[in-house]
């Protein structure tokens, strides 16, 4: 077969797996924040309310769409077409599986490996502050624009201690690959045995890129409405909250094939499987590992009460940056005297 | 003081270990994990219905005797004691012919209910003179149109063969202190009701 019609096959199932668990995500959020108080959560729509997320795509369509006359309109639409288009690009370098043989041709079930993919994904991380901050500006209204102007400053100021914690990663792994960093992780250990400093460093910052609780200060309801979304409605609204949701998905597979080893599991070139059913249980249990990560994201907010901008600075500024810094010397040191280098 | 509940404060540093953060964070999420595996507090509720209390004050009924004849006589001493002023009435005439329906010469050809200026307080049932109307255990549905809240006979009446059980409103305490006239509470109420309906 023609190897581009294979990439683009790939592509195609990459993109509606990504869009899936985006959508499955709402739900499952609502589940476990249900379950986490003591509540079942949606059980009207379909068992166990699995219908819900079709009925709240049903009404995000329905809905009228209202776009300010005061706002500049250009920028107000391209606002979550950047959040959409970032989120979904970080999914390109992941690597899913091993190889697939299909009619005699081995494929990586990988959309691209660039052998630059850690620069490419933050990259593509920092263009996504973009869609929120031309969102919120092209809003005409204050709390759109405070809550754009906080995004704005939380994430830079968080990608600084994150590209630090990968920094050590890197000289560790001696790789920008991710495909690499991930077949390493299958001969040795996983790298959270090297950097569990540079891991932990590494997750509280996915959970302040994403946006996401104790760091959702960008669009805290009860203080700015909605933040950068206040002004949006029907679908636009829409693309907001599922590009936060699929970036929650993209940070924990960056997690997992970072700090986790990615889709490989114990012992699995002892237990005798091979070919592309060893690809499928690698898939299957990359999976099961992004899955327990995603539970973490929504598990830590509804545990977690919302950080004060200055408490948020603080730890970004004061104590991860530091640390990340730290981190970075002292794995420099024990490589050089383990004779690593 | 107004009170000695009062607690000196003290404001102390925290600890080195309490300033680290992640011992909290994983205490707290320690507890929420455990909520996940709780039993729910949710009752499901149209399938499951969460069991009432016996005084329980739901939709009411106009109730039968025990030949099928409706009780209520229409003499309005519900609608008088209603502080909500929800129960308006229509009083007719029993013709020839209608006694197996009617217990009374008189009764009521028109009785409205507006369940949404009811506070179901259960007066026009302590007021009822004939144990016509009661409170039950059923809860009134919710529906699109305000009209359909003002339920008429064809909605309270109980239906012949699918008789309401009021018993628990009806107990032997409870007639026996319907009957007692002289009772404080009971002989300041009906007072005050038929000092109200000589004024109509």
């Amino acid at each position: 077969m023609d190897p581009l019609l294979i990439k683009a096959i790939i592509v195609l199932i990459v993109f509606a797996i990504t869009l899936l668990v985006a959508t499955y995500s709402t739900w499952g959020e609502r589940k476990v924040a249900a379950f986490l108080q003591d509540r079942v959560g949606p059980d009207r729509a379909g068992p166990a309310g699995l219908f819900q997320p079709l009925a709240d795509a049903v009404k995000m369509f329905m809905k009228e769409e209202i776009i300010p006359s005061v706002s500049n309109k250009w920028l107000f639409v391209l606002g979550p077409c950047i959040s959409m288009l970032t989120a979904l690009m970080t999914g390109v370098v992941i690597p899913w599986g091993g190889e697939l043989t299909i009619a005699g041709q081995t494929f990586d079930l990988q959309i691209v490996d660039l052998n630059i993919g850690i620069l490419y994904l933050f990259g593509v991380v920092s263009l996504g502050v973009y869609g929120i901050m031309i969102g919120g500006w092209a809003s005409n209204n204050k709390y759109s624009l405070l809550g754009a102007i906080r995004a704005s400053s939380q994430m830079i100021s968080y990608e600084i201690a994150m590209g630090l914690a990968i920094v050590a990663l890197v000289m560790t792994t001696g790789t920008l690959s991710l495909k690499e960093i991930v077949q390493q992780q299958d001969a040795g250990f996983a790298n959270i045995v090297y950097q569990p400093l540079g891991f932990i460093i590494f997750l509280i910052c996915a959970f302040a890129e994403t946006n996401r609780a104790p760091f959702d200060l960008p669009e805290c309801e009860t203080e700015l409405i909605g933040g950068y979304h206040t002004e949006y409605s029907s679908m636009k609204l829409g693309f907001f909250l599922f590009a936060e949701y699929i970036n929650m998905f993209v940070s924990s597979m960056v997690i997992v094939s970072f700090y986790f080893g990615g889709y490989n599991f114990p012992f699995q070139h002892e237990i005798g499987l091979e070919g592309n059913i060893l690809t499928f249980v690698q898939t299957g249990f990359f999976f099961l590992k992004v899955s327990f990560f995603v539970f973490f994201f929504w598990w830590v907010r509804w545990t977690l009460p919302r950080f004060r901008y200055d408490q948020l600075m603080n730890l970004g500024w004061k104590v991860l940056l530091p640390l990340a810094l730290v981190n970075i010397f002292v794995t420099g040191l024990i490589m050089y005297f383990t004779g690593n280098l | 003081m107004l009170t000695n509940r009062s607690k000196q404060v003290v404001k102390r540093e925290m600890t080195w270990f309490e300033r680290a953060y992640f011992p909290a964070i994983l205490h707290g999420l320690s507890i929420t994990i455990k909520h996940f595996f709780m039993k729910k507090a949710t009752v499901k509720y149209p399938e499951v219905k969460r069991e009432f209390a016996p005084v329980y004050r739901g939709q009411h009924v106009l109730k039968r005797d025990e030949a099928g004849a409706e009780r209520c006589t229409a003499c309005g001493l519900c609608a008088v004691a209603c502080p909500a002023e929800a129960i308006t009435m229509t009083a007719a005439e029993r013709k020839k012919g209608e006694e197996n329906l009617y217990r009374e010469e008189k009764y009521a050809s028109v009785y409205e209910i507006n369940m949404l200026r009811c506070i179901f307080c259960g007066l026009c049932e302590e007021a009822c003179p004939k144990e016509a109307i009661f409170l039950t255990d059923r809860i009134v549905p919710s529906t699109f149109e305000r009209d359909s809240f003002v339920y008429g006979k064809d909605k309270l009446v109980e239906p012949i063969d699918q008789r309401v059980d009021v018993s628990k409103r009806q107990t032997p305490a409870v007639l026996e202190f319907k009957k007692d006239k002289h009772h404080k509470h009971n002989l300041t109420f009906m007072d005050k009701v038929l000092g109200k309906a000589k004024k109509h």
